[in-house]
């Protein structure tokens, strides 16, 4: 049987890399997919916690994470489509219209 | 045979997410995505979560994916594509992350809690029944309030794509 901390090592490798691509890449298509990684990796121990534990709430909190997944890339991405439309520009760097 | 199960999904995942954010073309990005999400559904099924399994194959690798493809297609990333890798690399974002990862790793070394590594005994037979049992009795306001939530999305991603008529 594989023990528990070793899904936790894979969440946890996954979520250091998908915060690398969020902190250090600069393309907003590039920065949304990592953010995908990041939710994965938390699904991975929520569901590997409650493996271990006989806990059915693990599922049910990653069907919502997921379905809260999917709400925010849809919103996600109409916003990229209208930015380029407006900017033409997929460089993080350059979107500064909120700065004051 | 698990184990060695679990390293061959572990490592291949785990490449894929580097591709993910190492690749210079985000078209690659995105196909090293699919494959690291595959590969995170059969970790799932090695969990004994095949519901979940499926829903991350229909949702991450059907919609999403789609979505992400599309986007691109619809967008020319080629000046993405010229532009220099990691322009001038951030420090202190580099040394969070690296102390991030660290004490992680340390937490789950050295707890004892994670160490189990005999799962507890599921309430016999018929899971899926069980589960969704649960979810439509127990949690089911969170649910009606995530289905209103994409709806909601749905809407707002249509006004915040659609042309804006003068």
């Amino acid at each position: 049987m594989v023990p528990l901390w070793w899904y936790i090592l894979l969440g946890v490798v996954l979520f250091v890399i998908g915060g690398a691509g969020v902190l250090l890449r600069r393309n907003i298509l590039v920065v949304l997919m990592s953010l995908e990684l990041l939710l994965n990796s938390v699904n991975i121990n929520f569901i590997a916690f409650g493996r271990y534990y006989g806990d059915f709430r693990g599922q049910i909190f990653a069907i919502f994470v997921i379905a809260i997944t999917a709400a925010e890339v849809a919103v996600a991405l109409g916003i990229l489509v209208a930015l380029v439309r407006n900017k033409s520009t997929l460089k993080v760097d350059d979107v500064t219209m909120m700065k004051g | 045979m698990d184990q060695g199960f679990f390293l061959l999904f572990a490592t291949v995942s785990v490449i894929a997410a580097l591709m993910v954010v190492l690749a210079r073309n985000p078209v690659h990005s995105a196909l090293a995505l699919m494959a690291c999400f595959l590969n995170i559904s059969a970790i799932f099924v090695l969990l004994e979560a095949p519901l979940l399994a499926v829903i991350q194959i229909f949702v991450y690798v059907g919609a999403i994916m789609v979505l992400f493809v599309f986007v691109i297609m619809m967008i020319d990333v080629r000046e993405a594509v010229l532009q220099r890798f990691l322009p001038g690399v951030d420090l202190p974002a580099l040394v969070l992350l690296v102390l991030l990862g660290v004490e992680m790793f340390v937490l789950v070394l050295w707890s004892d809690r994670f160490s189990v590594t005999e799962p507890v005994a599921m309430r016999g037979g018929d899971e899926i029944r069980q589960l969704s049992t649960t979810l439509f009795s127990d949690y089911l306001l969170p649910f009606e309030v995530a289905s209103v939530i994409l709806l909601a999305a749905l809407v707002g991603a249509i006004v915040l794509a659609r042309k804006e008529q003068r």
